[in-house]
């Protein structure tokens, strides 16, 4: 057992290793990092980070991420809600056949539908916007959301609402009152899953929005190392930057995230 | 009567529409768009596109290595990439739902890589292989760290299993964790009685019973890796001359790059039948094995 446990850390110190190299070459001068990027720092050039925070802009893309993330978030996992409970409490025919739609399209790689969503999106006048790309992540999301929705439902006994209709609420009442509290737990994992898609997800935003000012962290990262190739001492603190909320949100998390994943993977 | 049929209506609408509606516009009929765009030469600027017939298809197939090479790629990448984030993924459920003192901790160390988007893991990664690596070869003398790690065909493909299977294997851990733990104790209990040992134990109760859960893993480990774009684009960008193109890399630059917008869109169909076809030939032929309790 002991053995195990050794083995095991150490399998973990290997998995940390990128981290250091990350990390320690992030706060060195750009000599040093080229010379011995194993070593622990000589001395530590916090400047690097200062610098960095101010080339990639990193408030303004990191709340742009913030924003495109929780919004989609809110606005997917309720949509999707409301149609995946009518779709399994009204199974009429059409009803049947989208919800099939929805389970087709998941196999659906986004570079099968790239090329012409642009086209359909400057057709809308939608292109180089947030709300443009929130409105692509609320379709492109939709397919799985459902499915992990309807699934859920289908679970749920049709009796808790049949109360609810005696004592008088309408329809919206009933599903937003008794049934949406229902979903909670599978309403987290959904917003889990979403999250780590949506937040780290590069080529859909790179193809919807061309103002630097709207890039989010994975496209002000992108267009920071086409300008500053090879500058380690600018790019490493750049990229702890862009990584470190995600990893923040993971660590304080971890207990959903995780829970998320499994039961996810159970209903897919 | 036709108060009640308007209210269905209306209900209807509110609850199924908003969700119908997006999924239309964004994935319904830019599919339908790009199958018909697959047909004509289109090159994304000019207002009409010429109709091609199976043009841009005879051409992909008989005049295109660069795709089929972006295939075998991407075919090659695929099987590593599934057996050995599989493999370690379960290795390291297997061990982490022991009772180790440092279980939680580990866990949550091996899933870390995962929520990082690979575009800034291929970033990351590219340091480590040109200067990291390296520098530890240099202190060591192993000539292991002193490949051109992203120089040559075969060494810049094995940087990218390699960076995949660290990003992904967590993930898999921790679906094969949650089948574990509901493999009901009395199981394997009774197993242990009848005088089985821990690797028959493995074999033939704990292996059969998580079998779901290997079609959920299988299933993400193939649409991952079929899929490989960010990774691929930040770590490589496809080269050296090509030789880690992913099929999807392949297309954008069809499309992106040389502004065929017809050919990009007759790849992009043929990737999707081909990731359709695995994805149900999968499902399929792991659900068989699935024992029911």
């Amino acid at each position: 057992m002991v053995v195990v446990e050794i083995v095991i850390v150490l399998l973990g110190l290997l998995f940390l290793v990128p981290f250091y190299f990350l990390l320690v070459n992030s706060v060195k001068e750009y000599g040093s990092i080229l010379t011995d990027s194993a070593n622990w720092p000589a001395a530590f050039h916090w400047s690097n980070y200062r610098e960095a925070w101010k080339a990639t802009e990193f408030p303004k893309a990191f709340l742009n991420s913030l924003i495109v993330t929780v919004v989609s978030n809110l606005l997917l996992s309720l949509i999707c809600a409301m149609a995946a409970y009518k779709m399994v409490r009204r199974p009429t025919r059409f009803n049947k056949l989208l919800y099939l739609a929805f389970v087709a399209a998941m196999v659906i790689p986004f570079q099968a539908i790239m090329i012409p969503l642009v086209k359909v999106l400057s057709g809308l006048s939608l292109m180089d916007s947030t709300l443009g790309l929130i409105i692509a992540y609320l379709g492109f999301g939709a397919p799985i959301t459902v499915f992990l929705f309807h699934g859920f439902v289908k679970s749920v006994p049709v009796d808790i609402e049949e109360a609810g209709k005696v004592d008088g609420s309408s329809p919206y009442g009933i599903f937003f009152r008794i049934v949406l509290p229902l979903m909670q737990p599978i309403i987290v994992t959904v917003i889990i899953l979403n999250t780590l898609w949506i937040w780290n997800d590069y080529l859909m935003p790179y193809l919807i929005l061309q103002s630097p000012n709207l890039a989010t962290i994975p496209i002000a990262t992108y267009a920071f190392f086409g300008q500053y190739t090879k500058q380690w001492d600018l790019a490493l603190p750049a990229l702890t930057l862009g990584i470190a909320p995600v990893v923040i949100f993971f660590l304080v998390m971890q207990k959903y995230i995780i829970e998320g994943v499994s039961t996810g993977s159970v209903k897919g | 009567m036709n108060r009640r049929r308007a209210s269905e209506l209306a209900q209807q609408f509110i609850f199924v529409g908003p969700a119908a509606v997006f999924f239309a516009v964004i994935v319904a009929v830019p599919f339908l768009l790009g199958l018909y765009y697959s047909f004509t030469s289109w090159n994304g600027i000019a207002k009409h596109a010429d109709w091609a017939g199976i043009r841009n298809y005879v051409h992909i197939f008989t005049k295109d290595p660069s795709f089929l090479n972006a295939f075998w790629f991407t075919f090659r990448f695929t099987v590593l990439g599934l057996i050995l984030t599989n493999l370690l993924g379960f290795v390291l459920a297997y061990v982490l739902t022991r009772k180790l003192f440092t279980r939680n901790v580990m866990r949550t160390v091996f899933f870390m890589p995962h929520v990082i988007g690979g575009l800034l893991l291929g970033f990351i990664w590219q340091f480590i292989f040109v200067r990291g690596f390296a520098s530890i070869g240099q202190a060591t003398g192993w000539s292991f760290f002193n490949l051109p790690w992203l120089g040559t065909e075969s060494t810049s493909f094995w940087s990218i299993v390699i960076v995949f299977v660290w990003q992904n294997a967590g993930y898999l851990m921790v679906i094969y964790i949650s089948a574990l733990n509901n493999v009901p104790k009395g199981l394997t209990e009774a197993a242990r009685v009848d005088g089985a040992g821990r690797w028959q134990v493995l074999r033939h109760v704990l292996i059969p019973m998580v079998m779901p859960a290997v079609t959920v893993c299988l299933f993400l480990s193939i649409s991952w890796s079929f899929k490989l774009f960010d990774l691929n684009l930040s770590l490589t960008k496809g080269g050296p001359f090509k030789a880690t193109e992913s099929v999807a890399l392949n297309i954008y630059n069809e499309a992106y790059t040389l502004s065929r917008y017809g050919m990009g869109s007759a790849k992009a169909i043929i990737f999707f039948i081909v990731v359709a076809l695995i994805s149900v030939l999968q499902v399929w032929a792991t659900k068989r094995k699935e024992v029911e309790v």
